[in-house]
């Protein structure tokens, strides 16, 4: 006698041969996801240059290097922004964030000639330059960037300085929804006071080294470098070098600069590049350049001692560091 | 405990403790360390040694508030690992960051406040790391034993201040640390003390019994 029995599977249950024949990279694609973030996490740090649009400026050969310029890899995935982030690699993940059109900056103070410009009318204010400078960060690291702007002299001759003005404050954006570094929380107790303030004696931001910056590589300046304007200031420490900048004031007195607030005894105004002084927890005496194994030495400015050195005579510059 | 959950717990507790290493390793390969790699390496060597000690540091105040006995088993693993991260990370700073230039090394000893102390966590360890095996707890006597090892403590603090002088202002990381390390070190002296007034409570209930007696 035959006994039928109800099918043990339903028709629908059974596996599609093909899918079956597959079932080995689904769980090898399931233990890839599972595993991505780990294997992965090191390429988050990838450049993220938002259109790398070309920028042409003509090279200036008064301002060259013997060394070859960083790795553009390199210069775009590790520095300092803390609006970003307070991790090397913070800017370049965050970066996006930021809408670096459209900026206008203000420049204001003890002028004769106050005036709102927009960063594309600053763009033709000059001819664009590529000069290749060296960037000594206080951390003791070091990189060398083909930067592209012209002096900051011809910007702030346009407003006309009055003769009470003594120094130049520059500030950069403050807004949390474009810098996530900025934003306040239960856990985000660290961070800066904002917005960054930094500051040049005049005579300093009229000297023709001084850098209004506005391209690196040939290429628009990318978000995470400080985008759309920054200063370049190449005998002094990075941090002097302020990005993103939306207000330039001229006055009488020395500005009080962000990390001179932050921590007076480890950073000061002036914070020329100099071996002789250390920073208080570290040596200044020799520097990492990014992509050497070898430590090398710091030179005195930075190397600029012979165009810049002048500015400061008959200061103590270990007092005045 | 069952031995072989004992086992099991052993074998994870080695391979959480390799995976950063081989990770390094890994990117070290395949040229992934970033712009500065050998700041890279010294960071993440020094954060995982410091990781680990706290883990270290852990184990007893688990058994303290729940009971369990199986963390103390792998005090000794995670110590040891713990030393291990903290050489590695001092060997970089010596062969890599100053490729041996024994002056200058000297000089940032005695000058940087955050060396010091790094140096002064290392030194302490090893003594620790030397005496970890069952043989010297045994010719040591575990009273000594004890009391030598309880150089952790010290060498938890170094490794705090060591890395909230290196740290730039505005970072947030050595504080979390820090707290991590001040929890760990009041449950103990809060088991400490609560043992101490239960003596005390003892003693003052004997004493007691003693004089109603002689009356």
């Amino acid at each position: 006698m035959l006994i039928r029995r109800a099918p043990r599977f339903k028709s629908s249950e059974i596996t599609d041969e093909k899918l079956y024949l597959r079932r080995r990279e689904f769980i090898s694609g399931a233990a890839a996801a599972a595993l991505a973030p780990l294997v992965l996490g090191a390429d988050r740090a990838e450049a993220k240059t938002p259109a790398g649009a070309p920028l042409k400026a003509a090279k200036n050969a008064k301002f060259v290097s013997p060394d070859p310029p960083t790795d553009f890899q390199a210069a775009t995935t590790y520095n300092n922004f803390y609006e970003f982030g307070t991790d090397k690699e913070d800017p370049s993940r965050n970066g996006h964030t930021l809408k670096p059109r459209p900026w206008a900056v203000q420049i204001d103070g003890l002028v004769g000639k106050p005036q709102k410009l927009d960063i594309d009318q600053i763009l033709t204010l000059a001819p664009l330059e590529e000069r290749v400078y060296s960037l000594r960060c206080v951390e003791a690291w070091s990189m060398v960037i083909p930067w592209i702007g012209y002096p900051l002299s011809v910007l702030l001759k346009r407003a006309e300085p009055t003769s009470q003005a003594k120094f130049v404050e520059f500030t950069t954006l403050v807004d949390p929804e474009q810098f996530p570094g900025q934003r306040k929380g239960l856990l985000s107790f660290g961070g800066l006071d904002w917005p960054y303030i930094e500051g040049l004696r005049l005579d300093e931001a009229m000297h023709p080294l001084t850098l209004l910056t506005v391209g690196m590589y040939g290429q628009v300046l990318p978000n995470q470098n400080g985008a759309p304007i920054r200063m370049v200031i190449p005998w002094k420490y990075g941090f002097k070098s302020i990005k993103s900048i939306v207000r330039i004031r001229l006055v009488s007195e020395q500005p009080k600069i962000t990390w001179e607030k932050q921590a007076p005894q480890e950073y000061g105004f002036y914070s020329n590049v100099n071996p002789t002084v250390d920073h208080p927890r570290w040596s200044q005496a020799t520097e990492r350049r990014i992509g050497e194994f070898r430590r090398r030495k710091t030179l005195p400015f930075n190397g600029y001692g012979d165009q810049v050195a002048s500015l400061y005579t008959g200061m103590d510059l270990r007092k005045s560091y | 405990m069952t031995r072989g959950a004992r086992v099991g717990l052993k074998v994870a507790v080695w391979a959480i403790c390799l995976a950063p290493l081989a990770t390094l390793a890994y990117q070290a390969w395949a040229n992934d360390l970033g712009a500065n790699p050998i700041s890279y390496l010294t960071n993440t060597l020094g954060d995982w040694a410091f990781r680990i000690l706290l883990t270290s540091l852990a184990m007893t105040p688990l058994r303290l508030l729940f009971g369990w006995s199986w963390p103390i088993a792998l005090r000794r693993l995670l110590g040891l690992f713990a030393f291990a991260y903290a050489a590695l990370h001092f060997g970089v700073w010596i062969v890599l960051d100053q490729f041996f230039d024994w002056p200058a090394m000297w000089a940032d000893i005695v000058k940087r406040p955050y060396i010091t102390v790094g140096l002064a966590a290392l030194l302490l360890m090893l003594p620790l790391a030397a005496t970890s095996t069952t043989g010297m707890i045994k010719r040591l006597g575990g009273r000594a034993w004890n009391r030598l090892h309880s150089a952790v403590y010290a060498i938890g603090v170094l490794a705090a201040l060591h890395f909230f002088w290196l740290a730039k202002k505005a970072r947030t990381e050595p504080y979390w640390y820090a707290l991590v390390l001040g929890v760990v070190l009041a449950i103990r002296l809060w088991d400490w003390a609560r043992r101490r007034l239960a003596r005390r409570q003892v003693a003052a209930r004997a004493n007691r019994a003693a004089s109603s007696v002689s009356r």
